[in-house]
């Protein structure tokens, strides 16, 4: 299915920035795996709440106080119904899905990972997929295995296979990868892990922007992503676990809003969610990003998956046309994300040019090392689009790397 | 020449440019024109890692001069490197320690020198400057 261009036009007006000018051009933003701009209405929201709502959470008798309560609240079910997952106390707001991830290993590792246990984990993590692990591991004496990947960038699932044994506690792994947009077949991997007794993490940064996530489906163990790359603020992330997962565990932090009673000589803890929640947690931006997700549900997931299919489709044929272009990442499935270098050319050098064009992408390792080293290279040019992108601007930075090309030869 | 004197004769070269292409292609050019570093040199003492591109540096002592040299893997560091290179190289410890680099904020390409840009060219200068003070040092 073809999308009209006024549909797009339309959309498009929803975001204030998309029509800001960068270096007297009209911005092309091609950095929305890094994160996604924001529509008005969740800018309006946050101006919303501390204008109308601000208040803080929970224990308060007073109006304000409710209300800002049953917002905070309301975004926990929407983000339930986001991901299916069976209750509302199993989603618990983090700052982003780096702290999901050392919620997990901090407090489940401590627990139930121990010496001469293992945890895999595969070449194409984001670092914070990876760090969190290797320093349970060395606390606790357990060893990380690693799951390879082919030339297409692509997990090999043989191997992960064959890493799995009774040792293997915890198996952590992106749905999506930011660097290369390969989909894995996290359903298959979390069912092949469940059959050796091992849990599953899965960082959905980079899945649960752009298509639908049944937790219940995946049988996902624990599932995180973060607000801000799906139209929502900064700072704000989600952790799903299931619930007998997160009612074994200890909290991760002690505070505030976390606890049923402190005595001087110790304490007992409160009832999943707020268990994980210690502080005042980041209320506006939890509140803003309930407007997000009703914006993103009316905008239609199908919509944003067709929008997203043809952009990655058209981008990679035309960037494939480009003589001494290598694209990095050629998965079977894939996201709309296109990793590539210009052969002989820095992508540093092409970032800073394009730059000047007014084209946003990314350069660089994206967080993910291990991925430029099983490749030899040093980094790659990154353009990950979104739903709000158009095929006007990927001419657009096809120019550009036209342009590129002739400055540097 | 003095550092201030090839300070204003770089800022004199670029306001013959009219855009920013022009500039680029400036830069580029210098960036590729750069005398490389020797070999021996390109190693892990003498890099100076930046996220985004690297810059490998070295620094010689003669007659009571600095001489640096200076390598990168991205050609627009390469260049920034050149501009830097002709304004301290050749010049007394002393000299190099107290310079004001206010040229790269004349000549537009201050952002290149910002410490968000990740390219090591930052860490380039401040490195210039150790070197340099080290050497006034050992002469005091």
């Amino acid at each position: 299915m073809s999308i009209s261009t006024l549909d797009i036009a339309q959309i498009r007006a929803d975001f204030p920035i998309l029509s800001e000018k960068v270096n007297d051009h009209d911005l092309v933003y091609f950095d929305n795996a890094a994160t996604s701009q924001k529509p008005k209405v969740v800018i309006d929201a946050i101006s919303n709440y501390y204008t109308r709502i601000n208040s803080n959470i929970h224990r308060g008798v007073h109006y304000l106080s409710q209300r800002a309560t049953d917002a905070f609240e309301e975004t926990r079910i929407k983000v339930q119904q986001h991901l299916n997952a069976a209750h509302s106390h199993e989603i618990i707001f983090t700052k982003g899905t780096t702290d999901g991830i050392n919620l997990v290993a901090s407090s489940y590792g401590h627990s139930f990972i121990k010496e001469g246990d293992e945890v895999i984990i595969t070449n194409m993590e984001h670092h914070s997929n990876i760090v969190p692990w290797q320093l349970i591991c060395a606390q606790v004496g357990a060893s990380l295995k690693i799951v390879p990947i082919n030339d297409a960038g692509e997990l090999d699932l043989e191997t992960y296979k064959k890493l799995l044994n009774e040792k293997t506690k915890l198996v952590a792994v992106n749905h999506i990868s930011n660097a290369l947009g390969t989909i894995n077949d996290v359903k298959e991997i979390t069912k092949a892990a469940h059959a050796v007794g091992a849990v599953v993490l899965i960082d959905g940064a980079q899945s649960v922007p752009h298509m639908n996530v049944d937790v219940q489906d995946l049988d996902a163990d624990f599932y995180t992503f973060s607000a801000h790359k799906m139209c929502g603020p900064t700072g704000l992330g989600v952790l799903y676990g299931k619930e007998d997962l997160l009612n074994s565990m200890p909290p991760y932090q002690g505070g505030g809003e976390m606890i049923k009673e402190v005595f001087l000589d110790h304490s007992t803890f409160a009832d999943l969610p707020h268990k994980f929640e210690a502080g005042t947690p980041n209320i506006s931006e939890v509140v803003a990003f309930g407007t997000a997700i009703d914006y993103l549900n009316e905008i239609g997931w199908d919509f944003i998956h067709d929008q997203e299919k043809e952009l990655l489709d058209y981008a990679t044929a035309k960037l494939s046309s480009i003589e001494g272009l290598k694209i990095y990442g050629e998965a079977e499935k894939k996201a709309s994300v296109i990793s590539f270098l210009l052969e002989g050319i820095h992508p540093y050098d092409v970032g800073m040019i394009l730059d000047k064009l007014g084209i946003a992408v990314r350069t660089g390792h994206h967080c993910t090392q291990p991925i430029m080293d099983r490749f030899g290279i040093p980094g790659t040019v990154r353009a990950s689009f979104a739903f709000y992108n158009t095929t006007e601007e990927i001419d657009r930075l096809y120019e550009g790397l036209l342009r590129v090309k002739t400055m540097f030869s | 020449m003095t550092i201030e004197e090839k300070q204003a004769e770089i800022v004199e070269e670029f306001e013959l440019f009219d855009d920013w292409l022009q500039k680029y292609d400036y830069l580029i050019e210098m960036g590729k024109s750069l005398p490389t570093i020797e070999e021996a040199y390109k190693t892990e003492d003498h890099l100076i890692k930046g996220c985004q591109s690297q810059v490998w540096l070295n620094a010689a002592f003669n007659g009571g001069k600095l001489d640096f040299r200076a390598d990168s893997d991205a050609i627009i560091t390469k260049g920034i490197i050149s501009l830097l290179i002709r304004v301290l190289s050749d010049e007394k410890p002393q000299d190099i320690v107290g310079a004001d680099l206010h040229f790269i904020d004349e000549i537009g390409l201050k952002d290149h020198l910002s410490p968000t840009r990740a390219n090591g060219l930052l860490s380039m200068v401040k490195q210039m400057k150790y070197y340099a003070l080290a050497y006034q040092s050992k002469q005091a």
